[in-house]
């Protein structure tokens, strides 16, 4: 079995994500989406380095990780002060940086 | 080989069914709890690839850390009854679910004509660069920079999700 089977998953969860994004009104769960973008994008590397067998492609979903990770706390921060401050998760009530 | 097509195609179909499960739930809790089973389908996933080292993390950092928090922040939030946000069709969701159909097709369209006479990998090449010696070799020789800087990367992430959650800024 070659690798396309994994690339073929990895995009339709890409769109999944993006669906998820788009169309979800929950902040939670746009964010929960990106991370599902993220792993997709991962499973690509990692196919890609079985594929020609070079560890770069391992390293690099490696350092996402740690972006990931980083990102999740920062933006699940920003979740909870913007709960706290309007007392709301809904992307379409929190406006105040639209005119 | 038929046992390694039976292995992917009952994750991939675990993993597209839980990630379309996340996306529709309304409830948070159950959306989380339906992406952590997507993670662990791709820790298999990344298994049938020879990628050993990376599927552990992956379990470790995913599952046991962001997940954690994930669930952790719901928890805290206590989105009650009324924070359901009841999704209903609407047209911006038709819009979106076209542009990411549109998306997907691109994608699969560059797949299809970039690995067309792609053959199939070599296993144990694959086996090789998977394991966690060949991982650490690189990560401390060649890419020790960037495994410095990550270090930092975490610190301003620690800082920022502190100074962002305190009750008041003075």
């Amino acid at each position: 079995m070659g690798i396309q089977p994994y690339l073929y998953l990895s995009a339709i969860m890409f769109m999944i994500g993006v669906v998820g994004v788009i169309a979800r009104r929950n902040a939670i769960i746009v964010f929960m989406s990106i991370e599902l973008m993220l792993n997709s994008v991962n499973l690509t590397l990692i196919a890609f380095s079985a594929q020609l067998g070079n560890v770069t492609g391992q390293l690099l979903v490696f350092f996402v990780m740690t972006v990931a990770a980083a990102e999740a706390a920062v933006g699940l921060a920003i979740i909870i002060s913007l709960f706290r401050n309007k007392q709301t998760v809904n992307l379409d009530e929190i406006n105040i940086l639209k005119w | 080989m038929i046992l390694e097509s039976i292995v992917f195609y009952t994750l991939a179909i675990i993993s597209i069914g839980s990630a379309l499960l996340m996306v529709t739930r309304r409830n948070p809790v159950i959306a989380a709890l339906y992406l952590i089973l997507n993670f662990f389908c791709l820790a298999g996933l990344y298994l049938t690839l020879q990628a050993q080292f990376i599927a552990v993390i992956h379990i470790l950092v995913y599952a046991g850390a962001i997940m954690v928090l994930f669930v952790f922040v719901i928890m805290l939030l206590n989105l009650g009854d009324k924070q359901t946000l009841n999704d209903a069709i609407s047209p911006k969701k038709v819009v979106a679910g076209g542009l990411s159909l549109a998306l997907l097709l691109e994608l699969l369209y560059i797949i299809v004509y970039a690995t067309k006479d792609l053959p199939a990998y070599d296993v144990k090449q694959a086996l090789e660069t998977g394991t966690v010696e060949h991982i650490g070799k690189e990560l401390f020789t060649n890419f020790l920079f960037p495994f410095e800087v990550t270090s930092i990367l975490l610190l301003a992430a620690i800082i920022g999700a502190v100074l962002l959650a305190k009750r008041k800024l003075d």
